[in-house]
């Protein structure tokens, strides 16, 4: 079996939110993606991807700004990593 | 001895405002295409200061003013000192900017690979002084040539180079694809890759990085800084930062404050209501 690799970042910490940002990763080697190459996401939410047999391996944590950082920001905050599990020639 | 720039040349604050929402500012065909020629001719010849690399003593210019440097070059002295040019680093930067280093990006044809998205440098604890990066097309850069892709909104982001690479797509990111001579100025914290380049022909991007002299306040032309777009612009939400919207508002107003040295500036109250009620 290989892994396929989803990470979606949303536009909130809820899995039900947009997507803002997205990228691929495939252990099958049968797609090769890369920074800049698609302008729509494959999802539109996790939930979305959760109903087409993704599974979720990481939910964000959310926490509370440290005192006088308040307003700081920078890595996208609310990632998700989902995973496929796929023969070699990439089936479910 | 500095010379004043007529406002002209300089930026509105429209502009400046657009430069603090987004993160760049271009310019189209700002570069004479004789010059934009010249100046490519000039980049294969290897003359001109060397740019910035560890172990080379020749690559000390590192903070010297902009001012004392391509004195002798036959185009990216006189592009460098184009009134427009000049006046856009004057209006952002202030008299006097410094040379930080500079490098000419040729991509080879057929350059298959993307560079992943990254912030130039290391982690900047500036907290709103700001360097900007030049980077002139002086050649017709199409899609499939690339060029550099830059993530509008993302510069006041706090990330350290390569952090952000595990994704390779964002909503709102933007290929540069312009016609020669175009100039584009950004923030030096805006997230941006190199893009692959499919055509048979090497893609060149010069890239130049300037920082400020002393403070960067109200050094461009202020005649329309009440102008309603100027608020307008700086509201602006990208689609990438979801629920961080208001956060990215607020670090603009901040940026704003310093920028016109007005520490009353505020957008929508965001800023006024924590002052007064922390006091």
């Amino acid at each position: 079996m290989r892994q396929q690799l989803l990470v979606l970042c949303l536009a909130t910490p809820n899995p039900t939110s947009a997507v803002v940002a997205w990228s691929f990763f495939d252990g099958t080697g049968g797609t090769t993606t890369m920074a800049g190459d698609a302008d729509q996401p494959p999802y539109d939410s996790v939930l979305a991807a959760m109903k087409d047999g993704w599974r979720v391996l990481q939910v964000p944590v959310v926490l509370a700004a440290a005192p006088g950082r308040e307003h700081d920001t920078g890595p996208l905050p609310y990632e998700f990593v989902l995973e496929k599990l796929v023969d070699a020639r990439g089936r479910s | 001895m500095d010379v004043v720039t007529p406002a002209r040349d300089l930026l509105t604050s429209r502009q400046m405002a657009a430069f603090v929402a987004h993160g760049f500012l271009r310019f189209d065909e700002l570069v004479p295409p004789d010059m934009a020629a010249a100046a490519l001719a000039e980049l294969a010849s290897g003359a001109g200061p060397a740019p910035w690399k560890e172990g080379e003593p020749q690559a000390n210019n590192a903070g010297r003013p902009l001012a004392a440097l391509w004195t002798d070059s036959p185009a990216i002295g006189p592009i460098l000192r184009l009134p427009r040019v000049a006046g856009i680093i004057r209006s952002l930067l202030g008299p006097g900017a410094l040379y930080d280093h500079h490098y000419a990006h040729v991509i080879a044809p057929h350059q298959a690979w993307s560079q992943p998205w990254h912030a130039d440098a290391v982690l900047d604890p500036r907290p709103l002084a700001f360097d900007i990066q030049l980077m002139f097309f002086f050649h017709d850069t199409p899609r499939e040539m690339g060029g550099t892709m830059i993530l509008p909104g993302s510069h006041l982001r706090r990330v350290n180079e390569l952090e952000i690479s595990r994704l390779q797509n964002f909503r709102g990111q933007l290929p540069t694809v312009c016609p020669a001579g175009t100039l584009i100025a950004i923030h030096h914290g805006i997230w941006h890759c190199g893009q692959p380049n499919r055509t048979d022909r090497p893609r060149t991007m010069f890239k130049l990085r300037l920082g400020p002299a002393g403070r960067q306040v109200r050094c461009w032309d202020l005649a329309d800084l009440g102008h309603p777009d100027v608020v307008r612009t700086l509201r602006h939400e990208h689609p990438f930062t979801g629920s961080q919207a208001r956060l990215e508002l607020v670090k603009r107003i901040k940026l704003w404050r310093y920028l016109t040295d007005d520490a009353t500036f505020d957008v929508d109250y965001w800023l006024g209501r924590m002052t007064e009620k922390l006091v």
